[in-house]
């Protein structure tokens, strides 16, 4: 068997190892097109604290750690795929032909129609390559303008501000992480983002930018910006490009079924680049988070060899975020469903905010604020629908007891003889 | 054999010797807000209910980390976070389904029980044997691990 993966991110290696563990004779090809050894994009800001060296993106840290499981690395860019042939064409000119294909290279961010984007010092923050191109400008009290302040502009603003740069946030939506958090708590943030010395500036965009070092960088409320060095952050697409021409069904990211495999036979999709089913909806779509890039690349593995089927219940949308020390969280449908109740405990002067939403005796989804201990629990009680009985009231009025509910739900304390069915 | 710790939530009579010696051994300082194991009080029903890792063999905290900064311990069999490599992205700390992975904002890292490399300190402290650490198949681990299997996203599509 011939297992061929495109793109080597977090669900391509994940992929790639688990199909080593279920098939242990296999050729296992893992393409990437970016020259350092597999890493993670979500390591990149922390690389721009200075937290770790930029091996300490790598997803494995041992330089031997591929070639043990026999799993061929190859740096070069797929071209096309021809699933008549089986083969995909590579930027070398050679041909890789499979058995299964799995693609998992996720997603490349979106410039928007604006000028300037092509400018030196307006950069996304993507890549190791951008990470070096911004930390060669991103000086101590430099200049810099952040566009989007959404889950990935925040954790870039987080790096940003721990190196001391003289930052303004542009942010075309009415709140920070406005797909994460709900207005109250995206509120919050903004404001302690301020407190701290940040500029955010909601509900504008940035509408041009010209010159050299510095940069002007204008914006839709008339005001202009110098600047130093202008990050992008402004959204991701998925990278189906080369899929042209192949039949696989995308919208916008490729449309897969509950065994991951997409339109055409043999062709398995994973992580950023998949629009595979959401726990809480039922729906298929593009999560871009890094749980399910791993469950996505685990289950597809499965999938992809012979008597390992499984099925993909659905990955839960969760995300964690921590703006200048202040940890939020959001978990499944924060936003609340249909006929459904919600807890909230709001204390705005302590940065202090807890959201449960219920339906029935089920907590569904969670958004929280300056909570850093046992957060882990709200991704449990939704996941596995855990009837919570009489803590479903106990939680209405203290949702605070989120991990007493639970443990006490598993371990038979209160009336909750129904906590594991 | 591998050995795990067990609770009997029963015998704990919420004396949180069991926090003090987890922090002072992991962090040197007698302080309960540091402790890796909590012990949660239930007024109504008049319980105590130590909880802590079951370094259950999902792992989701090691899977979900994305700079291999948890490994299993082969001695142990707990998943053990490797400081040099934990960034703080804290994506573990959501990922794990019995809320047991906590980041301290002191260090910027996760912490989480490790079971003391194979010699727990709060099963040592513990004055009542609430908490023993003794082999695993005579621990009830199966029911305590059912949590975390109910969390799997996917389902066996022979079944």
């Amino acid at each position: 068997m011939n297992y061929v993966i495109v793109g080597a991110g977090p669900a391509g290696v994940i992929a790639a190892e688990t199909l080593r563990r279920m098939d242990a004779g296999a050729s296992i090809q893992l393409i990437g097109d970016e020259p350092e050894p597999p890493y993670s994009r979500m390591a990149i800001p922390y690389c721009l604290m200075g937290r770790v060296a930029e091996d300490g993106t790598y997803l494995r840290k041992s330089d031997r750690h591929f070639d043990g499981l026999n799993i061929e690395v190859i740096n070069d860019r797929v071209l096309s795929v021809s699933a008549a042939a089986a083969s995909v064409a590579l930027g070398s000119g050679t041909t890789i032909s499979y058995d299964r294909l799995l693609v998992a290279t996720g997603s490349t961010p979106i410039s928007p129609p604006i000028e300037g984007m092509d400018l030196p010092g307006v950069h996304p923050c993507w890549t190791l390559a951008d990470y070096r191109n911004i930390a060669a400008r991103a000086d101590k009290g430099a200049k810099v303008v952040l566009m989007g302040a959404g889950f990935i502009g925040c954790i870039i603003l987080e790096a940003l501000a721990a190196r001391g740069v003289d930052l303004t946030v542009v942010e075309l939506e009415n709140r920070m992480v406005p797909r994460m958090m709900n207005e109250a708590s995206g509120g919050l943030i903004k404001r302690w983002c301020e407190q701290r010395g940040v500029r955010v500036l909601t509900s504008t965009r940035v509408e041009g930018i010209t010159g050299g070092n510095p940069l002007a960088v204008s914006l839709s409320n008339g005001e202009t910006l110098i600047a130093n060095l202008v990050i992008s952050a402004t959204g991701v697409a998925p990278n189906t490009q080369f899929l042209e021409g192949s039949n696989v069904d995308i919208d916008p990211g490729i449309l897969v079924n509950e065994c991951l495999e997409s339109s055409v036979a043999n062709l398995f999709a994973a992580g950023d680049v998949a629009q595979g089913r959401d726990f809480s909806t039922g729906d298929y779509t593009i999560q871009a988070i890094q749980p399910t890039a791993v469950d996505h690349g685990r289950v597809a593995a499965s999938n992809m060899t012979s008597g390992h089927e499984q099925l993909h219940r659905g990955s839960l949308n969760m995300n964690v975020l921590d703006t200048m020390g202040l940890v939020s969280t959001s978990f499944g449908a924060w936003e609340g469903v249909s006929g459904g109740e919600s807890a909230e405990l709001n204390a705005p002067d302590r940065f202090k905010y807890l959201n449960l939403q219920f339906h029935d005796d089920v907590l569904v989804g969670a958004n929280t604020l300056g909570h850093i201990n046992h957060i882990g629990v709200m991704r449990g009680l939704i996941q596995t629908g855990l009837h919570l009985g009489v803590w479903k009231d106990r939680l209405l009025d203290n949702p605070l007891c989120l991990m007493e509910a639970y443990v006490a739900a598993t371990q038979g304390v209160g009336l909750t003889t129904k906590a594991l069915d | 054999m591998q050995k795990s710790l067990h609770i009997d939530p029963g015998k704990c009579t919420g004396c949180v010797q069991c926090e003090l010696a987890c922090s002072f051994e992991n962090e040197g300082v007698f302080n309960t807000a540091k402790s890796r194991i909590k012990v949660f009080t239930f007024h109504q029903e008049g319980r105590f209910v130590p909880y802590t890792c079951t370094q259950c063999d999902e792992a989701w905290c090691m899977q979900a980390c994305p700079v291999d900064a948890i490994v299993i311990n082969a001695k142990t069999g707990s998943k053990d976070i490797i400081e040099d490599r934990c960034v703080g992205c804290k994506v573990c700390t959501i990922a794990c389904p019995f809320g047991t992975v906590n980041y301290n904002q002191d260090t910027g890292k996760v912490i989480k029980c490790d079971l003391c490399g194979g010699d727990p300190a709060c099963a040592s402290a513990c004055p009542t044997a609430a908490i023993t650490y003794i082999d695993a198949d005579t621990t009830g681990l199966d029911r305590m691990r059912a949590w975390a299997a109910k969390t799997d996203n996917t389902a066996q599509a022979s079944a």
